[in-house]
Parts: C-alpha cells; sequence; structure tokens
C-alpha cells in the first residue's frame, strides 16, 4: 500500500472518469483519489489541498485558446506529473507540453506503463539539484528570516505561491530545517543576512 | 527496542533491578513515580505496594517507554488508575522545566561561548523561543487536561470538557528540537568546541526521545483510559 500513487481526475465525461478509476484500480498501483469535473474556484482549491502524484486531465475543459498553455495553469496548483487523457483531437504543441498523454483506446497495461514514466520524469527533476542551495532559495530563505509570508514573497518576485512552496520544501529537504526560526538561525550563522535586518 | 527483540514485557513479579537493567532509560520513570534507589531485590509488585502506587499504570508506563509499538493490553488498562498516570505526566513536566531545560541551556551557552554577540544572540533566542513553546503546551494540559483526569478519579464529572478535545498537535515541538539538533550538529561555527557540542547532541537526542515517549503515554494509555472511564460513566 506504501506506493500508491494518488491521482486526481480532472474529466468531466462521468463514464470516462469512472472507466479509467476502473482500469486503474484493477492495477493496483494507482489509485483515484479525486474527481473533478471542471476547473472552477472551488475544484482548484480541491486541487491545491489534494498532494496528488499525478493528475489527468481531459484538455476539452480547457477553451480553445486556452488549450496551449494547459499545463502551465495546472502547474500554478500543483506540483504532480501531468497526463493528458485525449478525447479530442490534440496538435503536437499541444501534446507536447504534458508529462504523458494517453488515449481512449490505449490498452490498460499501456496507460499504466505511461503514468509510471510520468511520475517517474518529474521525481528526477529535484534529485539531480544537489543539498547546496541555489541562488533563488537563498533569496527566499532570506524573506523567510525577515518573516515574509509566501504570499508576500511571491508577489515580491513576481512569481506563483506554489513555485515559492517548491522552493520552501526544497530548502528544507536541502538543510534538513523545518521551522521558520530555525531556518532564520541557519540563515544568519551562514551570513545569508544582516542581523540588523532581523528582531532579535 | 521494539517488542520482537525481546518476547517478554514487564510483569509485577519481576525483579526491579532486572528491569533497568533491560532498559536503563527506565531510571527516567522510577524518578518521577517518587521510586529512589536502593530497591535492593524487591520485585515491581512490592515495590508499588510499599509506595502505593497503581501497578498497572507503572506497567504500562514502562511498557510504552520501552518497547516501541507497545499497545496496552485491555486487562492492564482495566486496573490502571488515570490520577497515576496524570501525576507521572505532571511530574515529567517538572523535570522538563526544572532540570532539563535549565542543564540544556546552561550548556548551549558553554558551547556558543567562543561565538561572536549576535551568533550567541541568535541561539539563545531559538533556545528560548522553544522553551516557551513548550512551556505553553504544558501549561494547557496542566490547567485543563489534568483537572479534568483528576476529578474523574474522584467519581466527578467536569461539564463542558471531554477528553476526546485532547487531540493536540506536537509535531510544532518536536520540529524545533529537531532543527535545534540540525543548528548544533551541522551550522554553528568551527570554533564551537566539539566535546561540548556532543554533550548538547546528547542532551538534545535524549530529551527528543523522552518527549516523544511522553507524547505516546497521553495518546495511547491515557486516552484510552479516560474513554473507559467517561463511557462508563455515562452509563
Amino acid at each position: 500500500m506504501k506506493n500508491l500513487k494518488k491521482v486526481l481526475l480532472i474529466v468531466p465525461s462521468k463514464i470516462v472518469a469512472r472507466g479509467i478509476e476502473s482500469a486503474l484500480s484493477d492495477h493496483g498501483e494507482f489509485r483515484v483519489e479525486g474527481i473533478l469535473g471542471d476547473l472552477s474556484h472551488a475544484s482548484e482549491a480541491r486541487l491545491r489541498s489534494m498532494d496528488a502524484d499525478i493528475i489527468l486531465v481531459d484538455p476539452v475543459i480547457f477553451d480553445y485558446v486556452s488549450r496551449s498553455s494547459a499545463r502551465s495553469h495546472i502547474s500554478g496548483l500543483s506540483s504532480a506529473a501531468v497526463v493528458a487523457v485525449r478525447t479530442i483531437p490534440m496538435d503536437e504543441e499541444q501534446q507536447k507540453q504534458y508529462d504523458a498523454v494517453i488515449g481512449l483506446y490505449d490498452d490498460p497495461v499501456a496507460i499504466v506503463k505511461k503514468l509510471r514514466e510520468a511520475v517517474a520524469s518529474r521525481q528526477e527533476i529535484p534529485e539531480a539539484e544537489g543539498y547546496d542551495l541555489s541562488l533563488r532559495e537563498k533569496e527566499i530563505l532570506v524573506c523567510v528570516a525577515k518573516g515574509m509570508l509566501n504570499k508576500e514573497i511571491a508577489d515580491y518576485y513576481n512569481i506563483s505561491i506554489h513555485t515559492v512552496i517548491t522552493h520552501r520544501k526544497n530548502i528544507t529537504r536541502k538543510t534538513g530545517i523545518k521551522t521558520v526560526a530555525g531556518l532564520t538561525v541557519y540563515a544568519l550563522l551562514n551570513n545569508l543576512v544582516d542581523s540588523n535586518s532581523i528582531e532579535l | 527496542m521494539s517488542i520482537d527483540d525481546r518476547h517478554i514485557v514487564f510483569s509485577a513479579s519481576m525483579k526491579l533491578a532486572d528491569l533497568i537493567d533491560l532498559d536503563w532509560k527506565l531510571l527516567n520513570v522510577l524518578s518521577r513515580m517518587g521510586i529512589g534507589l536502593g530497591f535492593g531485590e524487591n520485585t515491581i509488585v512490592e515495590v508499588c505496594a510499599k509506595q502505593g502506587i497503581n501497578l498497572n499504570s507503572f506497567l504500562l508506563i514502562c511498557n510504552v517507554y520501552a518497547y516501541d509499538g507497545y499497545v496496552p493490553a485491555a486487562e492492564l488498562l482495566a486496573g490502571a488508575d488515570p490520577v497515576t498516570l496524570v501525576e507521572y505526566l505532571h511530574n515529567s513536566h517538572a523535570f522538563y522545566l526544572d532540570k532539563e531545560f535549565p542543564n540544556l541551556e546552561k550548556d548551549i551557552r558553554a558551547m556558543v561561548e567562543p561565538c561572536d554577540a549576535t551568533q550567541k544572540k541568535i541561539v539563545a533566542k531559538f533556545f528560548t523561543d522553544y522553551k516557551a513553546q513548550v512551556e505553553n503546551h504544558f501549561a494547557y494540559e496542566e490547567s485543563t487536561v489534568f483537572p479534568y483526569v483528576r476529578a474523574l478519579g474522584k467519581k466527578t464529572r467536569c461539564e463542558g470538557y471531554a477528553i476526546e478535545q485532547f487531540e493536540e498537535n506536537h509535531s510544532n515541538i518536536e520540529e524545533t528540537l529537531d532543527d535545534l539538533k540540525s543548528i548544533v550538529m551541522k551550522y554553528l561555527p568551527e570554533t564551537c568546541d566539539t566535546v561540548l557540542r556532543n554533550e548538547v547532541l546528547y542532551r538534545i537526542f535524549r530529551l527528543g526521545e523522552d518527549l516523544a515517549r511522553h507524547t505516546i503515554i497521553e495518546d495511547a494509555v491515557l486516552i484510552p483510559l479516560v474513554n473507559r472511564i467517561e463511557t462508563a460513566m455515562s452509563r
């Protein structure tokens, strides 16, 4: 049960959603933990809170103009791998943005393989970075040490809150330090921030 | 120790000295239960009788303390006394606040002696904040949870409170202590003496383990026991 990957479906067709759910449950490696019919405001909140490993999305939920930036829209909400469920014709540009594309006529075994590869490709990214903080991570760490909230940091650097959270997760993974107070001490001891700019 | 390492859990007829030989960290439990050393060849049941300590409660605490993943046996739980558990937890609080924290603070101060003024101040503030966080947490238990359980022990039920509200989050406290460990181990300047750093680290590791057991005693013994009593009283 440990390695069960959490799947979130964003698929308006109940028939398709049920079909994917049933095909995946036969294999036991992926489990559908949530089904959203669209990306309304409420759905986005659920998507953010769910912490899925992999998101399967039917591009039909995006209108034609936003379809080619669909992936980056979802990535702004979740760090999960994103796989397209092709129910409508997609051009190459549209397909390329996803970690994988599955079709309604694919064999379930082939689908599981594609999902596996999609998850693996996502996991490789942080590992390659090693344990030294990147320049951007140091900048974010300094903001945290100064007591700034995620929202304030996002506005300051003009990046999404999701990106700030990813950076903070990486900082904690690299340093092993979880609390804001601990990160502040880290920043001060490593001379990343001047003690005058922090309340002591 | 995990239960699989040794198939026995502690029993009433065991010599108290053997108990400590099996796990020396149980010395903590003895002192908090008011059991002094010099007990000779006396068994657990004899010492408990002499000191007026509820035997089942003592065994439950020792078993939880020594064995990972120990699940309290129903027959032990049935004869346990919530007030004994609360006194143990209360004495543990006193031990942390009056002994362990001042000692740790003293050792930290000696360790950062070679650092510059700012660094000293940073580390001291981190520890002071941690201490305040823990004190806050203990204060809630001392002022709300323990009086409720003591009253239950006298068969009176305080209105407006039930043990199910006592679902606390200890993770912040654990994370902060863990960060202190990382700071001492990885990030203090090299001018700090290694032996003194080790002393602080030993203290942090022991304290962390002790606090973790403390939490398990609350979650795995006190709460189920009080739940039973509440159910029995509302019948």
